[in-house]
């Protein structure tokens, strides 16, 4: 038989159930760029004022290891730098998650194995997947380098950022093929996916900051600045990321033909035959759910929190050498020193990453619910209210396991490098704590949405992302005050004192009640 | 009980009641409500119109209560992909306030189940034993079983019902959802059957049998035919001297007398099969 017969049913099959996520992807990945550069064209039409950006971030390597560096002065090339990183980091992420969702999750949940009783070829459901998440890649690249193009910017330098997006998109499709056939669950899949994203983001940041130059060409994200749209445009670097997504395309396929259905090629081992004594309730249940991951997120947010307090040295030296550049700074920063701008802004990006977990764990409610795994617990002698109160507890307080570790580290690395580890360890973990209670009001709205509304529940992460966009892009696109506001996240800035964190702690406190409310009075999801 | 989901009609109405005591068979088609029912009796679903009363409790707002004495499984068993079979039957035990270990012991032996594997590991029928060790071996008075034995072999089902004929003599109260004829004609006291969202029958298999139709051939001496024209007769069938029929519980004696005044010479009869009676019901139209 075809190993490939039936690819384009499944295909189809895919894009008539999933065509909302893709198009929520799309939206937002081709949204990014081309709102950026539109900004920028409205608010640095003229050179100087250009100029003085790249002036001010331009040499900084702390900002180089958040961003990348700049490679001109041009719109273009700013906004390659402004959003190319945080954009690349997106579609990868959209391009591992798809994969796993399209191969391993179907497989977890025994839909493939209906399909591959019917006239399917072997290769088909891997193929299916990569086709779908390379089209979304292309219809995402193309729509960028289309947009930036409308916005009268060079053609070349449209169609290289263009083709970098999608570059990034096929390289992460092809990881996901294979750790896809790695592992036999589809978490275990992801946390692996994510693990090699994060080296990725490590190795770039590493080789655009101080490290080793060639640190930056080991990662497929750093290919995307090295690509230098709107700059050089060096072509032949998006040869980088076509050869080494058919090396590990190939490597998939061969993988899934070696393998059974519903196996993975690293087995899993043996349980034990007892419970231990903690798991004797639903928050020991919870706990022995959500451990692993907790453990994983934190290990992740940790070592970002390790690179940012190294490379937040640079600021300071950078500063004292130039009297000039320090004035610009302050400026920028407000009343702030820079050091404490730079600290807030990255405790902003622990703050998200810690929301998305706290997200991920709160609603993972949800999944249990409607893998009827909530079933068997609610009809033992366990209060609704407890089962809900299990998984918030573990999105809540490993929220603020990982802010406070986050924190700890990049305060001790910073202290170690100015000398000062005591002092700085108190102060940057409180900026980074002091993050949690707008945290919890996202913990809260996911909280809410599985009471109130259970279908909507990935409502949460468009919250989420809409935090994104007003933390990362609006002080620099120069949003309005009041959307500025809507965003929890605006109201806890160092010296915002007492009153925000407790309207806060309000608003999610209000939110969780009426999560815990809504699902008291509810029917539990049927199958 | 009435149950809504949109605009469709899960229970229309429905009546259901289960003695202590006994063995109760919940019986119907696909869809036709069954486990809607369960999960009403459970608290995980609430009921649009009418009442439902367990152990003497509302099953909505006394649910955690009422659960510490009732074990209930599921039809389709999902467990955690990470967690051991062993651990699953641990937890879902202490869950329900505790656990026999005696009993757990003997029943891991019983249904030939290997605790350590991982839930992500074990067949449908595998995952199936899970729950019902955890479900037995738990001190309840009533036992919830949604087509318990859907994934097992002829050996394990056998199995089952031993272990549930053992639990009767114990006192508990069992509500068995299922399909499988022979295994609710060998355990249940009483049966309820349903369609869609209605109860249409409840009783003892023997009422039930009582109520409906019994089959009935025999060899006469003379042509059969009048027998057709007697109230209550269906079906009549001849062939020669042959004659087979289904007449109605309360027509049977006068059938009987017709038959002795054709000459009967030979006489075949038995009550319609749980088989026949579920056909029966299963396929009549909807009453309009």
């Amino acid at each position: 038989m075809d190993p490939l017969l039936g690819t384009l049913r499944l295909t189809r099959l895919v894009l008539r159930l999933d065509w909302p996520r893709l198009l929520t992807w799309v939206a937002v990945l081709a949204g990014f760029p081309i709102l950026t550069a539109g900004a920028f064209v409205e608010l640095y039409a003229d050179a100087a004022s250009r100029n003085g950006l790249v002036a001010t971030f331009g040499a900084n390597p702390a900002y180089a290891a958040l961003l990348g560096p700049i490679y001109d002065s041009s719109i273009g090339a700013l906004t390659a730098w402004r959003i190319g990183v945080i954009g690349g980091v997106l579609a990868s992420l959209m391009a591992i998650l798809l994969m796993i969702r399209h191969t391993r999750d179907e497989e977890e949940t025994g839909r493939r194995e209906l399909l591959g009783a019917t006239v399917v070829g072997r290769y088909a459901p891997l193929a299916a997947a990569l086709l779908i998440v390379i089209g979304t890649g292309a219809l995402i690249g193309g729509l960028v380098a289309l947009g930036l193009l409308q916005l009268e910017l060079p053609q070349a330098g449209a169609l290289a950022y263009g083709l970098g997006v999608f570059a990034i998109v096929i390289v992460f499709a092809a990881v996901g093929s294979v750790v896809a056939q790695l592992t036999h669950g589809g978490g275990t899949a992801r946390g692996l996916g994510m693990a090699i994203l994060g080296l990725a983001f490590v190795l770039r940041a590493a080789g655009d900051a101080s490290g080793p130059e060639f640190l930056g060409w080991l990662s497929p994200l750093g290919w995307f600045t090295r690509l230098r749209p709107f700059a050089e445009n060096r072509w032949w670097v998006l040869l980088l990321s076509g050869t080494l997504s058919l090396v590990l395309a190939m490597l998939g396929f061969a993988l899934a033909s070696r393998r059974d259905i519903g196996a993975g090629v690293l087995s899993p081992r043996a349980g034990p035959e007892r419970a231990p004594t903690s798991l004797n309730g639903p928050f020991g249940l919870a706990w022995r759910l959500q451990r692993a991951s907790l453990v994983g997120w934190t290990a992740g947010l940790a070592v970002i929190a390790a690179l940012y307090g190294t490379v937040a040295n640079n600021v300071d030296e950078l500063m004292s050498g130039n009297p000039q550049l320090a004035a610009v700074l302050e400026a920028l920063g407000g009343t702030e020193a820079i050091t404490a701008t730079f600290f807030a802004f990255t405790a902003g990006i622990l703050a998200l990453f810690a929301s998305a977990y706290s997200v991920r764990t709160a609603l993972r409610l949800r999944v249990e619910e409607e893998n009827q795994r909530a079933e068997p617990i609610l009809a033992t002698a366990t209060p609704r209210a407890a089962f809900m109160a299990s998984h918030l507890l573990v999105a809540i307080a490993g929220s603020a396991v990982m802010l406070g570790v986050g924190g700890v580290i990049m305060g001790a690395t910073y202290g170690a490098n100015v000398g000062d580890v005591a002092g700085q360890l108190v102060s940057v973990s409180g900026t980074v704590l002091g993050q949690a209670p707008a945290v919890w009001v996202i913990t809260g709205a996911a909280a809410a949405l599985f009471g109130l509304l259970p279908r909507l529940t990935p409502l949460a992460w468009a919250l989420l992302v809409a935090c994104l966009v007003v933390g990362q892009l609006g002080q620099i696109l120069r949003f309005p005050q009041w959307l500025l506001n809507l965003s929890p996240f605006t109201h806890l800035t160092a010296g915002s004192g007492f009153l925000p964190v407790a309207v806060l702690l309000g608003i999610a406190l209000v939110l969780l009640g009426a999560g815990f409310g809504g699902f008291r009075a509810r029917d539990l999801a049927t199958s | 009980m009435v149950k809504r989901f949109g605009s469709t009609v899960a229970l229309d109405g429905l009546d259901l009641s289960v003695a202590r005591g006994e063995i109760h068979g919940f019986l119907g088609p696909n869809g036709s409500g069954k486990t809607t029912t369960i999960r009403i009796l459970l608290g995980l679903l609430r009921q649009d119109g009418g009442a439902a009363t367990l152990l003497g409790g509302d099953p909505w707002r006394d649910a955690t209560e009422l659960h510490r004495r009732v074990a209930y499984v599921p039809g389709d068993v999902s467990l955690w992909p990470n967690l051991s079979g062993g651990e699953v039957i641990d937890l879902l035990g202490r869950l329900r306030g505790g656990l026999d270990e005696k009993r757990r012991r003997a029943l891991l032996e019983r249904f030939q189940l290997d605790p350590a594997k991982l839930g992500r590991t074990y067949s449908k029928g595998n995952r199936q034993k899970v729950a019902l060790i955890a479900a037995l071996a738990s001190n309840v008075e009533l036992l919830i079983l949604d087509e318990p034995t859907g994934g097992l072999d002829p050996l394990m089902e056998a199995e089952f019902r031993s272990v549930i004929a053992e639990d009767r003599r114990e006192g508990r109260t069992v509500l068995l959802s299922s399909h499988i004829l022979s295994e609710v004609e060998a355990l249940c006291d009483r049966i309820s059957i349903i369609r869609e969202g209605q109860t249409v029958e409840t009783g003892t298999l023997a009422e039930l049998r009582h109520l409906t139709r019994t089959n009935v051939t025999a060899e006469v001496a003379v042509d059969p035919t009048p027998l057709a024209h007697l109230p209550g007769i269906y079906d009549v069938r001849v062939d020669n001297h042959r004659v087979s029929f289904e007449v109605d519980g309360d027509q049977l004696s006068v059938a009987l007398a017709e038959l002795a005044r054709l000459g009967t010479s030979s006489l075949v009869s038995h009550p319609p099969t749980l088989e026949e009676l579920f056909l029966r019901h299963y396929r009549q139209a909807p009453p309009l």
